[in-house]
């Protein structure tokens, strides 16, 4: 110890001499203790909340994608339904209809069902092998639509009303596809609502985190207080732990759900050329999930760092008050 | 010495007390109608028998209590009603070294003795000369890598002062500074506080170490069944 020489004083310049420092000095670790079993348990709370996050936002894109990809096929499609009807030529009829629609702007291509096909088409209801020719069985008119011009519904359907009252009429799978566009809004909606539900509990599980670690670290936050640590400044030491676990937890979380989004779209591709191929494609179209799916997932995990953030920063601020 | 510790000149008191009792919950009054004052640059011992209030006075002017009744004035602002904002900024103006050191077992003793001037907000870099450069003047040169845990009692006092000392307070409060150091340390500390005291900072020694006392010629406050007097 020097035991001449004044301590250093702000009158005294001091000399740099950080070649002398130790290269292996820590010279900023974090003022709370980082590594601690609390502490990894936050992080594996926070990954399995985030991946079950990104798992169900995945899930709702994916129903959301593949009833967009419904609606757009079966919005290419219109039917004309001819009813049979006493006193009245039915071929004449089909072929008016067709002649009505072929005049309509808009329409790509039509295409009649003869009455051997349309009775083939009530084969899995009524078996085969049956004589339908007393039957009253309606035939039907498909219409392809084209993209441009916008095809002209509405008037179809008026002329049609108009030329066969009670005999032609007009499907265009309105009330199918909005049943369709429900189901795929409820399924969204569910998603969402489970994702911020998971959010919520990810926020309150940091609240009794932060707590801990702030009771356990009163020694810390006392000595800080004493050498001149605003409540600010104790505030973003913790904030600044808990997003690094936040941001751990959630990277974790999210590369998990990618790998088994990654993993099931493999799967499904495997499978598809496999006899249940038909079915599996039928119901989720093409089993992945598209840029939009990936950025949710990406953006649950970014969204639940800094819940955890800022949820501790407010933990703290309310607990020093 | 610069042994005053009555108002000298216009000059306003580091600290003043008047008339301030204070008691724990419901307990009897640990100390009771204490008036005193700190002049600036002044040195002065607080002694007493055990649990007669020295730690208690220590942690009033440190605002980390409030008085029952009475005043408590710390650089010239009055106490029972002060924001958390400039409650920081009395204590930056402080250096405490605590009778259990509370070094923070996770810092090296280079972060622990940086810490006062971390909390400003200052960079690393900008203040590493400095810190480097008390450590080495207590003698701590070699051990500032070392957590405090594996310092010696000795050690851990003289990091204890160095935290105290970084920031150059205008007050440096010292709690039995020299109670875990054999004579010789503890008078080698001793120097480095009356050194102190040259440059500018008011000091108060908590201590019942006579010896240690004898060595200068400083008033004392003398606390005694709640009750201070001032010997000279």
């Amino acid at each position: 110890m020097g035991q001449a020489s004044p301590p250093p004083h702000p009158s005294m310049p001091v000399a740099p001499d950080q070649e002398a420092l130790p290269a292996t000095l820590r010279r900023n670790a974090p003022l709370v203790p980082t590594d601690s079993a609390a502490s990894r348990a936050l992080a594996a709370v926070i990954a399995i909340l985030t991946f079950l996050a990104a798992l169900c936002a995945g899930a709702a894109e994916i129903v959301a994608s593949s009833a967009d990809q419904w609606q757009g096929s079966v919005a290419q499609e219109v039917t004309i339904q001819v009813r049979p009807s006493a006193g009245r030529d039915i071929d004449a009829d089909v072929a008016r209809a067709d002649a009505l629609a072929k005049a309509t702007p808009g329409i790509a291509t039509t295409r009649i069902f003869s009455k051997a096909e349309a009775e083939r088409l009530l084969e899995p209801w009524l078996g085969s092998g049956l004589d339908l020719s007393d039957l009253p069985v309606p035939r039907l008119v498909t219409l392809k639509l084209a993209d441009s011009p916008a095809p002209d519904l509405k008037g179809l359907r008026s002329a049609l009303s108009e030329a066969m009252p009670g005999v032609a009429s007009l499907d265009d799978h309105a009330l199918w596809l909005q049943r369709l566009s429900t189901m795929a809004n409820t399924f969204v909606g569910v998603g969402i609502a489970i994702v911020t539900l998971v959010l919520i509990a990810t926020g309150l599980a940091v609240v009794f985190a932060t707590r801990g670690a702030m009771a356990g670290n009163r020694e810390v936050v006392e000595v800080l207080h004493f050498v001149g640590a605003n409540d600010d400044f104790i505030a973003r030491a913790f904030q600044r732990r808990f997003f690094r676990l936040g941001l751990r937890g959630g990277v974790i979380g999210s590369c998990l759900a990618l790998a088994v989004f990654a993993l099931a779209g493999l799967l499904a591709r495997l499978w598809r050329s496999g006899p249940a191929g038909d079915e599996i494609e039928a119901l989720f179209g093409a089993f992945h999930i598209g840029w939009r799916g990936y950025a949710a997932v990406l953006l649950i995990g970014v969204i639940a760092s800094v819940v955890t953030g800022i949820v501790s920063r407010l933990t703290v601020r309310r607990f020093l008050r | 010495m610069t042994g005053d510790s009555l108002l000298s000149g216009v000059e306003e008191p580091v600290v003043q007390f008047e008339n301030v009792g204070m008691r724990y919950g419901l307990g009897p009054e640990v100390l009771s109608d204490v008036s005193f004052q700190i002049a600036p640059r002044s040195f002065q011992f607080l002694t007493g028998p055990s649990g007669a209030g020295k730690t208690t006075l220590l942690r009033l002017i440190l605002l980390s209590v409030r008085p029952t009744r009475g005043l408590v004035t710390v650089f010239g602002e009055e106490v029972s009603d002060i924001s958390n904002e400039a409650l920081t900024g009395l204590r930056r103006r402080m250096g405490i070294v605590f009778q259990d050191f509370r070094l923070l077992d996770h810092l090296t003793t280079y972060e622990n003795v940086a810490l006062p001037l971390r909390v400003q907000g200052r960079s690393e870099t900008n203040y590493r000369a400095e810190v480097v450069e008390l450590l080495r003047w207590v003698g701590l040169g070699e051990r500032m890598h070392v957590l405090p845990p594996l310092l010696s009692g000795g050690e851990k006092q003289r990091a204890a002062i160095a935290r105290a000392l970084i920031a150059r307070p205008d007050l440096l409060l010292a709690d039995e500074p020299t109670g875990n150091v054999d004579p010789g340390l503890g008078r080698r500390l001793l120097r480095l506080f009356i050194e102190l005291n040259r440059l500018g900072t008011s000091v108060l020694i908590a201590t019942h170490d006579f010896a240690l006392m004898d060595l200068v010629d400083a008033p004392r406050l003398v606390l005694g069944q709640g009750r201070l007097q001032i010997e000279r």
